[in-house]
């Protein structure tokens, strides 16, 4: 429908809407039409991506949580966000916009699953964390090696199998022995995973899906910085 | 062949857990269980004679993870065939000195990767990929196929359209995971399953995997209400694991899986066997609990 839409004859706030509402459609073409526009009319790049694409991922991060969509629908949305993120990168390092955060996301050692984590990855992209995705059978020193490289606020760790979860106690051990423990937020996730779990080995804490990872993630950084301040 | 042995008994018993009787042997994690299939032939040969002995009727070669897809994570992705080959001639001789007759099914997992439009796998890759697979354990002599774990109906459909690339008439079963409310991963419905799973020509179709018994009751259920003249079939986990001091422990004991085998038949399921965490223990109080309750 919205293809037919000519984005120069709404207003701004219009646009907006229609942002959320393509991103929720995964409508790649039409997001980034929209952020053309918003763009050519003067708009800073980090609002385009805060008032427009950010909080039109935050909508579909709801649904999905609560059960209203599925899978395909937010990798449909995290595409069509790619394409609209693609245009705004280079522009919001040249405006000096605000860093919303970093993160360093992986499958653990031993394990090759990475459908759950990239979903993870795509929603923190999606709420505008710069993310660095290492890929599957990551092990702590490549896990810190990327820390030392990207100075990330946020590690995520992710495990499907009951044998590979307890890695991720090997990677938490290796933070504290460097001394990065407290530097960082440790997010861990994974089909058989639960709070306890996250407890037990010194997670910050369990994120039972995509969205709750997101909210988990602003919600502790936040807090962070709260205290830094 | 399904229908035919179901017409002389209620329900056909599947067997229970590869993997988790794999690392219990000595698999390290993190490795490929299909390799044990030509480097440890012979405890792989246990598992399937544990399950055979304690009244399993077909039993699933030692494959889930034999696509290129799955393999390439270990640089295996050149030794399809052979895997696949080896883990179904190494069944049917475990079958065929049996102590009873068996189906050897040959078993085929997800590519474990997003098909398009979500993700950057194709179809016709996808289909390729277990095209390959197929006719490996075609040639190692397996007796019908076995698709499970499902999330995506479309993969589903390469699957099928792989087998029938390879061959036209061999029997196939297709089994999807509902672990995600209610539904797959990718949000397909006990409902859409059973009218698709049909429509590709499956003899029998249901749920496997995901978080336990209750669960796949529930699906059976659903898929039973819409399609009362399909085969069902109920493939539960042994429960969620817990985990205790570190170490995963599944929960349902092999009571528990009788009960949960009995609710699956009353709910319409009639190939009924276990998943995740399950072992020949299961499977036998399985095997005794359907005796008992629905032959009686």
């Amino acid at each position: 429908m919205s293809g037919e839409i000519d984005v120069t004859q709404l207003q701004t706030p219009e646009l907006l809407e229609l942002i959320q509402d393509d991103l929720y459609d995964g409508l790649a073409a039409e997001v980034v039409a929209s952020v053309k526009e918003l763009l050519v009319r003067g708009m800073s790049p980090y609002d385009v991506l805060t008032k427009g694409l950010v909080a039109g991922m935050e909508v579909v991060g709801v649904d999905f949580r609560d059960g209203i969509l599925f899978v395909p629908e937010v990798l449909m949305a995290a595409k069509a966000m790619k394409g609209g993120m693609e245009l705004l990168r280079p522009l919001l390092a040249e405006t000096g916009a605000p860093q919303i955060g970093t993160m360093v996301i992986g499958t653990v050692k031993g394990d090759i699953h990475d459908i759950g984590k990239n979903l993870v990855a795509m929603m923190m992209e999606g709420a505008g964390f710069t993310v660095v995705n290492l890929g599957i059978n990551v092990d702590a020193e490549k896990f810190l090696n990327a820390i030392y490289e990207h100075k990330p606020q946020i590690l995520g760790m992710s495990a499907l199998l009951t044998t590979t979860m307890p890695y991720m106690a090997v990677v938490i051990a290796a933070l504290k022995e460097k001394g990065l423990r407290d530097q960082i937020i440790v997010l861990v996730g994974g089909a058989p995973l639960n709070e306890a779990f996250a407890e037990e080995i010194g997670a910050d804490a369990y994120c039972r899906d995509a969205a709750v990872a997101v909210e988990t993630a602003k919600k502790l950084l936040a807090i962070k910085r709260g205290q830094m301040a | 062949m399904i229908e035919t042995y179901l017409r002389e008994r209620p329900y056909l018993i599947v067997d229970g857990a590869m993997g988790t009787m794999l690392f219990a042997a000595g698999l390290e994690h993190g490795d490929p269980p299909e390799l044990w299939n030509v480097d440890q032939p012979e405890r792989v040969a246990e598992v399937h004679r544990g399950y055979l002995e304690v009244g399993a009727q077909i039993l699933l070669t030692n494959t889930f993870g034999g696509n290129r897809y799955r393999l390439m994570l270990h640089g295996l992705e050149c030794r399809v065939r052979e895997l696949n080959l080896a883990a179904a001639r190494l069944l049917r001789q475990v079958v065929e000195s049996g102590p009873h007759q068996a189906l050897v099914a040959g078993d085929i997992g997800p590519s474990g990767q997003v098909l398009e439009p979500y993700g950057e796998l194709s179809f016709e890759e996808a289909r390729e990929a277990f095209a390959e697979q197929a006719a490996a354990l075609i040639a190692g002599g397996v007796d019908l196929l076995w698709v499970e774990t499902m999330s995506d109906l479309n993969e589903v459909r390469a699957a099928v359209e792989g087998i029938r690339q390879v061959s036209r008439d061999i029997p196939l079963v297709t089994t999807m995971t509902f672990d995600t409310r209610g539904r797959t991963m990718m949000g397909v419905t006990p409902e859409q399953a059973i009218e698709k799973l049909g429509s590709f020509g499956a003899v029998a179709a249901g749920g496997n995997c995901g978080n336990g018994p209750e669960e796949i009751i529930a699906v059976v259920e659903k898929m039973h209400a819409l399609a009362p003249e399909a085969i069902l079939v109920a493939k539960a986990n042994a429960g969620i694991p817990e985990l205790v001091s570190g170490r995963p422990v599944y929960r349902a004991t092999p009571e528990m899986m009788a009960d949960y085998a009995v609710a699956a038949y009353q709910a319409g399921a009639r190939v009924i066997g276990a998943c995740c965490g399950s072992t020949p223990a299961h499977i036998q109080a399985i095997a005794e609990a359907l005796a008992a309750r629905v032959m009686a």
